[in-house]
């Protein structure tokens, strides 16, 4: 770093940033993958979602804070991501009533047969 | 003497330019693979069945797919510090062990993919194979475009020469990882 408070190499704009014990990180995300894999051999609907996803959720929020620095990037950017995955959250409850849903109002959700004939279009 | 662009000198937003592109790349990636994941998790609560295809997948194999992306992705960030400290040659050597990581990430994905494949487990076996193929492959894409952009860094930054892309690079690396440590459970983990 310099004496400037900018990076020595990324440029104008850049914030100093101190570095975390990156090896300790390391070490915690592997502990997190050893209970991401026995969780589930333990054979419990609730114990699977949490061990394997909720840990995944959290290994991956690690990477992205103490990795890739999101926990000291400039707001800006933590504004771009909350954007885009709120529009795929909207995405999500978009498609999926069509996708996960039987029937609704005045819809029913009719699977294709197979050598069904598509009737004539008007 | 080298022109610099402008685009590269500036910052509005107080990023660094490069560094703001990667994240706008990023946040286009999250929709290509986000939309692939949530197609993935719609049709997987429909279909309990998916979990007696899943259990055709090697869980060894993931698990160890995943200890090798989160150490490569240490390797990464160590390059990153030692890029920032102004050494280049130690940055690199960081960086060529980081595209060991991954290559070595795929050699373990294309035993896997032989396997699968020879046994029947194909593209167009079922649904869920689909999506593991595709997910998988679209990720292992990444993983070779990450390795090759990290040897063109690497080869930079050993004369050190442009060290800011040193952490542009690896940012893009952890990504990769972030998106396996999504695919890890949702194609070896729930069956």
């Amino acid at each position: 770093m310099s004496d400037t408070g900018h990076s020595a190499t990324a440029g104008p704009g850049a914030v100093a940033r101190a570095h975390p014990n990156y090896v300790m990180v390391w070490a915690i995300l592997l502990a997190l993958l050893v209970v991401s894999i026995l969780g589930p051999m333990i054979g419990i609907f609730w114990v699977t979602l949490i061990t394997a996803f909720v840990v995944a959720v959290i290994k991956a929020l690690m990477v992205a804070a103490y990795f890739m620095h999101l926990n000291v990037e400039r707001t800006y950017i933590k504004y771009l991501l909350f954007t885009i995955l709120i529009l795929m959250l909207v995405l999500f409850a978009g498609v999926a009533p069509d996708v996960m849903k039987r029937a609704g109002k005045n819809w029913e959700h009719v699977p294709a047969t197979p050598g069904a004939v598509e009737p004539p279009r008007h | 003497m080298a022109h610099i662009p402008l685009a590269a000198t500036r910052s509005v937003t107080g990023i660094p330019a490069g560094r703001l592109a990667m994240w706008w790349v990023l946040a286009s990636e999250i929709v290509i693979f986000g939309g692939l994941l949530a197609s993935y998790v719609m049709l997987r609560l429909q279909h309990p069945d998916w979990g007696d295809e899943a259990s055709h997948t090697s869980t060894v194999a993931g698990a160890f797919n995943t200890f090798v992306l989160l150490t490569s992705s240490l390797f990464a960030v160590l390059g990153h510090r030692a890029a920032e400290h102004g050494d280049g040659p130690r940055a690199a050597r960081f960086l060529w062990m980081t595209v060991g990581g991954g290559a070595v990430f795929m050699l373990v994905k294309a035993f896997e993919y032989t396997f699968e494949i020879t046994h029947g487990f194909t593209l167009f076996r079922s649904v869920f194979w689909s999506f593991y193929f595709a997910a998988t492959g679209l990720h292992g894409l990444h993983v070779v475009a990450g390795m090759v952009a990290m040897g063109l860094v690497a080869v930079g930054a050993r004369r050190g020469e442009c060290l800011h892309r040193v952490e542009l690079v690896g940012i893009y690396w952890h990504f990769v990882d972030v998106v396996w440590i999504f695919l890890f459970p949702l194609l070896y983990l729930a069956k």
